[in-house]
């Protein structure tokens, strides 16, 4: 059965980086007893993904993660399943849902295409005019291309930022957008907030936005982007 | 939501932010204002480095059981880290509650080896403690050390306030008790020393005058107040099972040394081996019951996590309940896809047996301790490894697939001549050509590869070899270039290879492992000349450490090429580690007398640990 994991990463855990997070993970399959599938073959490990590697630095309201398991008491509903795995979480990591998934279903990182980051400023970082600020990055979100170089292993390569913003809007006193993710076109907040910096001819501060990831998306057979939890189905 | 001692900008800005921020599974949450004492446990080293130390383990789980204490842990910040914390005056703190050690009421520091003695004063320093007791005011904490550097403690004596000789389980609790009652009837700093030099096991320096002969070797070491006692004896867990053990232990989100279980199965060694300090300061051999095993072994994965245990002794083959509980775990593990790992295990038919069973032949390799190149000073240092025993356990390991082999030697043990070095390229040969005479040509996965590895001897307190000489730093060297260039000569060389551990780090591990109160000054110096991580070869540097000697008039040949008379006071005398120094005189003999010592369970040797009142000195006797 395989089981699609959302859990939320706040506080402390934002230092951990994404391969300890795996580690994290695969100690607590086994601290909570569940029934985690392991691979065939020579070292046998356990059957988990990842739906999209979250930086260092920075927090999450929607992470994913999917393992397949033999059928238990612990994964007979949802709710035992999410109960038995937040005991063994520590108190920043929360599990917030457990869904099955279709045996079909490609696995969360394969359909990933897009997440949803808010921005807040860190304290002593906030432009003294708020709302100068947001009709800045309206204007800037409002033009047709929004091109940056982008340092690859083969050397740079000019990218068009704008069709891969699919928002971009103040939401009270953070910015919010919403950016392609996944294999292909990876787009990291910074890299927008970056560009919009260049555009206004100021140097980025490094440290100026608390970025956290609020949503994570997948492509649904008709092309829809939908939170990743929706394509599974709650376990009674 | 837990705050942070550090800014995101400094934590995003360093190499590896989780070594400082904590939160770790199974961490001990305490209110601070709860508790009477605050304990911090330091490793003077990176995390996780000190995360894979078992000892700080059983005393975090032991003193946190105690109601009234918070025991929290710290570890040296790295290089990295520690430029910003001088620069913005950051003051160390403890990972649990994030707040600064100096307001603590105790520091305990382990002492697990040598090199890492500037980085205790890195520790102090950035907790913005003094570096010297003296200079600690009653605002200060209580500077604690203990470990196995602690039975010579000397070199250290300035920068602490107390040391606990011996096994921790046994007395802190009075130390923490003793310390409760001195604030409550609002003693002072100095009483509380007063009253815990009483304690068993506790030895406070300052209590202690050194005088010193012409030549610079001790005349005389005498107690200086009354409540200190003449001679301080180890403390010593009698019964292992009754000993506290760790009932959930931390699980670091950064992978460190050691990323398992480890199951202390036994503590002590039968063996002998004149040149170690583990197994003459940790006499009598005490066993758990397997009992105890079965059931930590069990808790211990199921509250971790880890997909790996690994047992922990200096010698698992002496463990009598050994092949019960291999098959215990065999049999708990590998339905859970648990490995097992098995270190110190001598090699032979079962070892071999257990071994394929528990992990991938292909990629493992196995390993032999030798020690030395011949039988003569195998015989010399006891090491009760023969070169049949060798290669028969080689040509049963060929036979059962493995291909690689580790061997371990020694360069510069006494007595050492030409033939016994260059009879570790031939003992590396010799296994080779089993290989070859038992695997035929057709089952062979390529060549046979044999690692021959080896350290430079450090002669350590409380060992028969206390009085040895060590070799100069060129003696050292010059006896690996003979041992590699009798491997060139080697028919199969293209199989072997050969390498060395460093001499110059070797050389100070020697002055400090039997250094006086004068090699104090030493480290100080070199601390402030910028030495810190003297353990990792890319940052030690041996010029800070000379021109330390050099500034201030200390000769380290003195405290390492020195010929010691069987009379010579030594700095850590006034410890008794159970092993008499009359029996270690009788070792030393029978070293040059190429004599070997039978092992505890063939015959009592009396070497002192008996007194103990329990082990295996007791072992079928009732």
């Amino acid at each position: 059965m395989k089981i699609r994991i959302k859990f939320s990463k706040q506080g402390y855990m934002k230092f951990v980086g994404h391969l300890d997070i795996m580690r994290y993970f695969q100690k607590a399959m086994r601290r909570s007893n569940i029934n985690i599938r392991y691979s065939e073959g020579f070292s046998p490990h356990q059957i988990m993904s990842f739906a999209a590697p979250l930086g260092v630095g920075i927090t999450s309201n929607g992470e994913y993660l999917d393992i397949e398991v033999t059928d238990s008491p612990q994964t007979a509903s949802s709710k035992a399943m999410t109960d038995r795995l937040n005991q063994a979480m520590v108190e920043e990591i929360r599990i917030l849902s457990c869904r099955r998934l279709p045996d079909s279903s490609k696995n969360a990182m394969s359909i990933v295409c897009a997440a949803d980051y808010t921005l807040d400023f860190s304290p002593g970082s906030q432009p003294e005019d708020l709302d100068d600020f947001f009709s800045r990055l309206k204007e800037f979100y409002g033009r047709d291309q929004i091109l940056i170089t982008k340092k690859t292993k083969k050397g740079q390569r000019e990218l068009d930022l704008k069709p891969l913003i699919y928002r971009l809007e103040r939401q009270n006193h953070s910015v919010f957008m919403q950016v392609s993710t996944g294999s292909t076109d990876n787009i990291k907040p910074e890299m927008v907030m970056e560009a919009f910096y260049q555009a206004q001819q100021l140097e980025y501060p490094k440290f100026a936005f608390r970025v956290q990831r609020e949503e994570v998306y997948g492509q649904d057979e008709a092309g829809n982007r939908i939170p990743l939890e929706e394509l599974g189905e709650n376990i009674e | 939501m837990r705050r942070l001692a550090l800014s995101d900008e400094i934590l995003l800005s360093v190499q590896q932010p989780a070594r400082y921020i904590g939160g770790e599974v199974n961490m001990c949450v305490k209110d601070p204002k709860d508790v009477a004492i605050r304990f911090a446990m330091c490793f003077p080293d990176v995390y996780e480095i000190g995360m894979s130390h078992l000892g700080i383990q059983i005393l975090y789980d032991m003193f946190n059981r105690r109601e009234d204490t918070y025991c929290e842990r710290v570890y040296s910040p790295w290089t990295d880290l520690d430029k910003v914390m001088r620069e913005q005056q950051i003051p160390l703190f403890a990972l649990e509650s994030q707040e600064p050690i100096k307001d603590f009421d105790f520091l305990g520091i382990t002492l697990q080896y040598e090199m890492c003695y500037t980085n205790i004063l890195q520790i102090l320093d950035l907790s913005q403690i003094p570096l010297h007791s003296r200079d600690r005011g009653e605002e200060f904490p209580i500077v604690i050390g203990g470990g196995p550097c602690a039975y010579n403690p000397e070199p250290l004596a300035e920068f602490f306030d107390l040391f606990y000789i011996g096994e921790g389980e046994t007395v802190y609790d009075q130390l923490l008790d003793s310390y409760i009652e001195n604030k409550k009837k609002g003693g002072s700093r100095q009483e509380f020393l007063e009253a815990a030099a009483e304690i068993p096991g506790i030895y406070v320096p300052s209590f202690y005058d050194v005088t010193y002969n012409s030549d610079g070797t001790i005349q005389g070491f005498k107690p200086n107040n009354t409540h200190a006692k003449d001679k301080v004896t180890k403390e010593l867990v009698v019964d292992m099972d009754s000993a506290p053990y760790i009932e959930n232990p931390l699980v670091p989100f950064q992978k460190v040394t050691q990323d398992r279980v480890v199951l202390e199965i036994q503590r002590g060694c039968i063996r002998g081996c004149r040149f170690c300090q583990a197994g003459n300061v940790y006499r009598p051999l005490r066993e758990h019951s397997l009992e105890y095993l079965k059931r930590h072994a069990v808790q211990l994965l199921d509250s971790t996590g880890h997909e790996e245990i690994s047992l922990s002794s200096l010698s698992s083959s002496d463990y009598t309940h050994l092949p019960e509980l291999v098959d215990f775990l065999i049999d708990y593990c590998s339905s859970r896809q648990i490995n097992i790992s098995l270190p110190s295990l001598r090699i032979d038919a079962f070892s071999l047996d257990v071994m394929s069973k528990v992990q991938d032949v292909k990629k493992s390799s196995l390993t032999f301790a030798p020690e030395a190149g011949s039988q003569r000073l195998r015989d010399v240092i006891n090491k009760g490894l023969t070169e049949d025993v060798i290669l028969q356990g080689a040509k049963e390991a060929f036979q059962g697939g493995w291909n690689r082999v580790k061997l371990y030697f020694m360069l510069g043990l006494p007595t050492e001549q030409k033939e016994d070095m260059e009879g570790i390229a031939l003992l590396s040969e010799k296994i080779a050509e089993v290989y070859y005479d038992t695997v035929p040509k057709e089952q062979r996965h390529g060549k046979v590869q044999i690692v021959a590895r080896s350290s430079f001897f450090v002669p350590k307190p409380f060992t028969p070899f206390q009085w040895a000489r060590m070799c100069t730093r060129d003696e050292f060297l010059e006896r690996a270039y003979i041992v590699k260039n009798k491997f060139r000569e080697m028919k199969n060389f293209k199989s072997l290879k050969y390498n060395w551990h460093e001499a110059d780090v070797t050389v100070l591990e020697g002055v400090l492992a039997r250094g006086d109160r004068k090699v104090g000054a030493v480290i100080e110096a070199a601390y402030q000349n910028g030495a810190l991580f003297d353990s990792w070869s890319e940052y030690f540097n041996n010029c800070l450490w000379m021109k330390a000697f050099e500034d201030c008039h200390i000769d380290p040949d003195f405290y390492t090429v020195r010929e010691r008379s069987l009379d010579e006071i030594f700095p850590w005398d006034f410890i008794d580690a159970g092993v008499s120094k009359e029996f270690l005189k009788r070792e030393w003999l029978l070293a040059w007398n190429e004599q070997a010592t039978p092992n505890c369970r063939q015959k009592c040797s009396g070497c002192g640990a008996r007194s103990f009142g329990g082990g295996v000195c007791y072992e079928n006797k009732n």
